[in-house]
């Protein structure tokens, strides 16, 4: 047990200042961990006990704000979610996302990842149904069974942490090309019975630097860590888009408070 | 703000992308990149012997001799080498090819559902998987009866 | 030009489909060459009668066109993935047409000269 509470580790940590123009090195620490420490709490003691200049960001400590993304001995993976005595080694190194331009230290800039996010038109369309509402009486739902809420689920618990995009090979190369964060969100609102807009997204992605850029190497899936799957999304919208598997999708139902 | 939808890379940040190094790298993330990396290696490696052999046979065209000594270069050690990575690299590319055909266009690869902790990726299914392995043996066993008819029948 | 110009999902279907096909094609390719002892398959003789048999010929032709739309749409994929910017882009389409249409020729010069040997 004493063993266990005085266990060591070495921290690596990237560090570099861009708008300074400073020179990429690690610096070294030697943190304390405990059975439950995670890299986040271990960069945190950094902060507090040996240097508070090390920039990191985070906020939820809990794998839902997706912000803490980072390279774990060489693995995008998220800080707070990573446990040192998960990765088996007296030595962690923490590196900035790969495939995202860097900020300073293990900040990376996100603009460019929301903004093919953004470009998918991330939100329900259908043109059944009115967005500008006077009357409160004309408001209108959708019904859906638990069935038709699990073919997207799945894909709507994505946090945008990054993991994915960092992890993509085409994306190494391609920053033009979606990445699979924003390609299965492409595929979770195709999938939503509630939205009709399946013209205008396929319109989106089937170009030249889009969703056929996409080789199935599976990367994506690997390392995101609420099982969103992003590859199976990609796959299955191709699928729909080549024609050779149908999307049997009803078209939710509306229901508004007159007819009731 | 972020700026949005331009490809702005600030200059003095560093783009962090990991260029062509990140496919080139196939040791990371399992299986599904080694194929990805596998296949476009194979492929490119077709391409080459294909524009190779149409050349090749072009000597037909001029006569009895000039095929006999084309022919000859093929039957030396290193062309038989050769001629048996084509048949590797082919039959790998085909089988492997087949599997992609299937998983890209979302076949074989299960449903979404509810992701449970510890959230194995159903799209990275050891079914579809097989068919990578498959291929690699397929292309393993070609490639010996490609050395035996070729170092067999001592050229 | 314009409308020539094929949505990236039609240029998928092909890139499969002539994969396909192309599978099949190389298949009886290859078996004419085991049919008989690899070695005398491709005597001079032997292969000039080949290219007598109106099948074989249009086998021998379709493979040329499948593969080479293929391998070089193959080619174009990992270009365009590897580089950006719509002048690299534009090259890479007209050098990948003109290298496929090349081979396309070229065999075909083999075939049509072969055949009247
Ligand atoms: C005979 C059956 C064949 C089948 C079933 C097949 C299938 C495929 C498939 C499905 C892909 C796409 C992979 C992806 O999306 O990443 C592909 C890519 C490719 N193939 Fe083939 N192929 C065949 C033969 C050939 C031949 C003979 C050549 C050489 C001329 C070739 C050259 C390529 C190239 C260069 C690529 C691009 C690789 C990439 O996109 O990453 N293929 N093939
Ligand atoms: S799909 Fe997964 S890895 Fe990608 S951004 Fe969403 S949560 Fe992160
Ligand atoms: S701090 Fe929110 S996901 Fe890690």
């Amino acid at each position: 047990m004493s063993n266990e509470e005085n266990k060591k580790v070495q921290l690596k940590v990237y560090r570099t200042n861009y708008n300074k123009d400073d020179s990429s090195h690690y610096d070294k620490f030697e943190v304390p961990v405990k059975r439950w420490t995670t890299v986040l709490d271990a960069l945190l003691h950094v902060k507090s006990y040996s240097d508070s200049s090390v920039g990191i960001r985070y906020s939820c400590r809990m794998a839902s704000c997706g912000s803490c993304g980072m390279k774990i001995n060489g693995k995008p993976s998220l800080a707070c979610y990573t446990k040192i005595s998960e990765l088996k080694d007296d030595v962690i190194v923490c590196e900035p996302l790969p495939n995202f331009p860097r900020i300073r230290d293990l900040v990376s800039d996100f603009s460019q990842f929301f903004s093919h996010h953004k470009n998918m038109k991330p939100f329900i369309q259908n043109d059944k149904v009115s967005v500008d509402i006077d009357d409160k009486s004309d408001l209108v739902e959708f019904e859906q069974t638990h069935e038709d809420v699990d073919k997207y689920l799945q894909f709507s618990y994505c946090i945008r942490c990054g993991l994915c995009y960092s992890a993509c090979p085409t994306v190494a190369t391609d920053p033009k090309f979606p990445g699979p964060q924003a390609l299965s969100q492409a595929y979770r609102y195709e999938a939503d019975g509630r939205d009709n807009s399946k013209k205008t997204r396929f319109n989106i992605i089937d170009e030249r630097h889009g969703i056929w850029r996409c080789h199935f190497a599976g990367s994506c899936s690997v390392v995101c860590p609420k099982g969103v799957d992003p590859a199976l999304g990609i796959q299955l919208l191709k699928g729909h888009m080549l024609g050779l598997s149908k999307n049997n999708k009803k078209i939710s139902t509306l229901r508004t408070k007159n007819n009731e | 703000m972020g700026t949005v939808s331009n490809n702005k890379e600030n200059n003095n940040m560093n783009s962090g992308r990991e260029g062509i190094r990140g496919w080139l790298n196939p040791t990371r993330y399992g299986w599904e990149r080694v194929s990805y990396w596998l296949q476009r290696l194979t492929g490119l490696f077709l391409l080459v012997y294909f524009v190779g052999h149409v050349y090749e046979t072009s000597s037909l065209t001029n006569g009895v001799d000039a095929w006999n000594s084309m022919l000859e270069l093929t039957q030396t050690i290193g062309g038989h080498i050769f001629l048996i990575l084509v048949i590797g690299t082919s039959t790998f590319h085909t089988v492997n090819g087949i599997r992609l055909i299937f998983t890209e266009s979302g076949k074989g690869l299960g449903k979404p559902g509810r992701p449970d902790y510890p959230y194995n990726p159903s799209s990275l299914n050891y079914t579809q998987k097989s068919g990578i392995w498959i291929a690699l043996l397929l292309a393993c066993i070609a490639m010996l009866y490609g050395g035996m008819v070729l170092f067999g029948e001592g050229g | 030009m314009a409308s020539l110009r094929l949505r990236e999902s039609q240029i998928t279907k092909i890139h499969y489909l002539t994969g396909i096909l192309s599978l099949f094609a190389v298949a009886i390719h290859i078996l004419f060459r085991l049919i008989m002892p690899f070695g005398q398959s491709l005597s001079y003789e032997n292969v000039v009668a080949n290219y007598h048999n109106i099948f074989y010929v249009i086998l021998l032709e379709s493979i040329l066109v499948l593969i080479s739309i293929h391998g070089f749409n193959g080619l174009r994929i990992i270009l365009i993935e590897l580089k950006q910017s719509p002048k690299w882009e534009s090259t890479i389409t007209i050098l990948v047409l003109i290298s496929m249409i090349g081979v396309i020729a070229y065999g075909t010069r083999t075939i049509v000269i072969a055949s009247g040997l």
